[in-house]
């Protein structure tokens, strides 16, 4: 398992977020919205989170950051540095250690300039010249200081929200969908600064529906679908459909519009008629009785996959030592 | 038939800055043509001005040479980015297609859109399903032109391939003229005749 000793900066393990809701009168449903997801973010990396949007993938950050509404019901275990986290940690690492660029310009407040507000109301001299030294960097020239929100491009409010988030100087940076609707080249330029931030040591944790960008930018790549990540692998995987793991990636890589175009009928379930076991199993051509039932993490060829047919693999099992571990 | 756009200019402020400024553009109907430029160069805008939801500041847009009808159904229909914006929420999906033209049975079957999602509100269907019944919305017996604007951006590879496979089929079929806005050279690559670079057009 040498593939995987890198240090990891976060991982998460067997992450399930559900929401109750009231349906008629006052009976209770539970809406599971992510379900025993799997992903780690290494030292060095940029790993992104592929799924279409309104699967949940959002919430992914939101959990992490301890950011989810109170009707959220969060299971599992996240660790950052190797360290399990609870919600008074989290809100301890939230902002300088863990920092979200989230996705659009709306996440910054309308009615204050953009200097003092990436200063988050600071005055003092550090701050002002790390704020300063920051939007040299990313090019923002002097004058953006005093612009409201309204006022700044597409790019610049993209520029401005990563500024605020490296104002702490955080080691791992969680961007949801921070390229949203622009052109491939476009968006790999606006990933460079994330992978400037990565190379230095950092981890990145890419939230997006945009597998293009991702093979463009992202070191490795968690699949999700219908709420968990069914697959961990490296981008080079992708370069042909045999090296890929899961038969719902498989099915990806051939409806990619280079690799064929083809289409798999059917339809990600919706959260409230979720299949028993394997999420995928309705529409895969391997199905079996046993996909009904409790489906493991297994580790293969350094990536992870959720499926009990294909190649064999290890059990995940984890190692910070006793600590999580059921 | 052709769908043609000449001389449109448009700002969405009266002394703002034009966001098209005397663009023409012709569609036939075997044709399937894609609109490429950088965001914010008025793609959606476009859209809007050809499918007859936003009126040009100068400028035509004429189907065979007679204005697009101000009732009934338009014959130049446009899907939108956003299935979720272009539907009623208090409306179940069945009444929400009801809104439109006769649509034969044959597409609803082909969209794989299942019977038992008629009776669901949009909040409790995902965005591929959701998109699904907004493509077949645009495709009543009248439609002879299709705008469609980033339509499968946000949905996942195997649904956009699924939705696109049966657009272009039925395009074809029905000789519907396209025209189609993506930011993925290979899905443009994959489903147009013919690109127009919006910023080359330029004045």
């Amino acid at each position: 398992m040498s593939c995987l000793d890198k240090h990891h900066i976060l991982e998460i393990e067997d992450l399930s977020v559900s929401f109750t809701q009231y349906e008629k009168g006052l009976r209770q449903i539970e809406l599971p919205v992510i379900s025993k997801l799997h992903v780690s973010v290494h030292s060095g990396e940029i790993v992104a989170v592929v799924g279409s949007s309104g699967s949940g993938k959002s919430l992914l950050a939101h959990a992490v950051l301890g950011l989810l509404p109170n009707n959220a019901n969060v299971r599992g275990r996240i660790f950052f540095n190797e360290e399990l986290l609870d919600p008074e940690k989290i809100k301890n690492l939230r902002g300088k250690e863990i920092s979200l660029v989230p996705q659009s310009v709306n996440y910054l407040d309308p009615l204050m300039k953009v200097g003092p507000q990436v200063r988050q109301g600071h005055k003092d001299q550090k701050t002002i010249q790390r704020q300063k030294k920051l939007f040299r960097h990313y090019d923002l020239d002097e004058t953006t200081e005093g612009l409201f929100p309204f006022e700044l491009s597409g790019g610049m409010a993209r520029r401005v929200l990563l500024s605020s988030a490296m104002m702490e100087a955080p080691q791992l940076i969680i961007a949801d969908e921070p390229t949203p609707g622009l052109h491939l080249e476009m968006a790999k330029k606006a990933m460079e600064h994330f992978r400037a931030f990565a190379d230095a040591g950092n981890g990145v944790l890419l939230i997006t529906h945009d597998i293009e960008l991702a093979l463009e930018v992202a070191d490795r790549i968690a699949v999700f679908y219908a709420g968990t990540t069914v697959e961990e692998a490296k981008v080079d995987d992708f370069d042909c459909e045999e090296t890929l793991r899961h038969p719902y990636t498989k099915a990806l890589w051939r409806a990619l519009p280079q690799n064929g175009f083809q289409a798999l009928p059917g339809n990600q379930p919706y959260v409230k008629d979720m299949p028993q076991g394997c999420p995928f199993g309705p529409r895969c051509e391997h199905f079996t009785e046993e996909c009904r039932g409790e489906i493991p993490v297994k580790i293969v060829r350094c990536g992870t996959v959720r499926c009990i047919h294909g190649e064999p693999g290890e059990a995940s099992h984890h190692h910070h030592g006793e600590r999580g571990e059921a | 038939m052709k769908l043609e756009a000449s001389n449109i200019s448009f700002a969405y402020h009266r002394k703002g800055e034009k966001i098209l400024d005397r663009f023409s553009m012709t569609v036939e109907s075997h044709e399937r043509v894609g609109l490429l430029a950088p965001s914010g160069f008025g793609k959606t805008t476009l859209c809007q001005i050809l499918a007859g939801y936003l009126k040009p500041d100068s400028g035509t847009v004429l189907l065979d040479g007679e204005p697009l009808p101000q009732k009934g159904v338009c014959p130049v229909q446009m899907i939108w980015q956003h299935p979720e914006k272009v539907v009623n929420p208090r409306l179940k999906m069945g009444e929400t297609l009801a809104e439109g033209d006769h649509i034969p049975p044959r597409i609803i079957e082909e969209l794989g859109i299942e019977k038992d999602w008629f009776h669901r509100y949009p909040g409790e269907l995902s965005g591929g399903e959701m998109q699904r019944f907004c493509i077949a919305r645009a495709l009543g017996e009248s439609t002879r032109f299709i705008i469609a604007d980033e339509i499968s951006t946000m949905l996942d590879l195997i649904t956009q391939s699924q939705i696109w496979n049966f657009l272009l089929k039925e395009v074809r079929e029905r000789e519907i003229g396209l025209v189609a806005v993506t930011h993925s050279d290979a899905l443009m690559e994959r489903i147009t005749t013919r690109v127009i670079h919006l910023e080359s057009e330029d004045h």
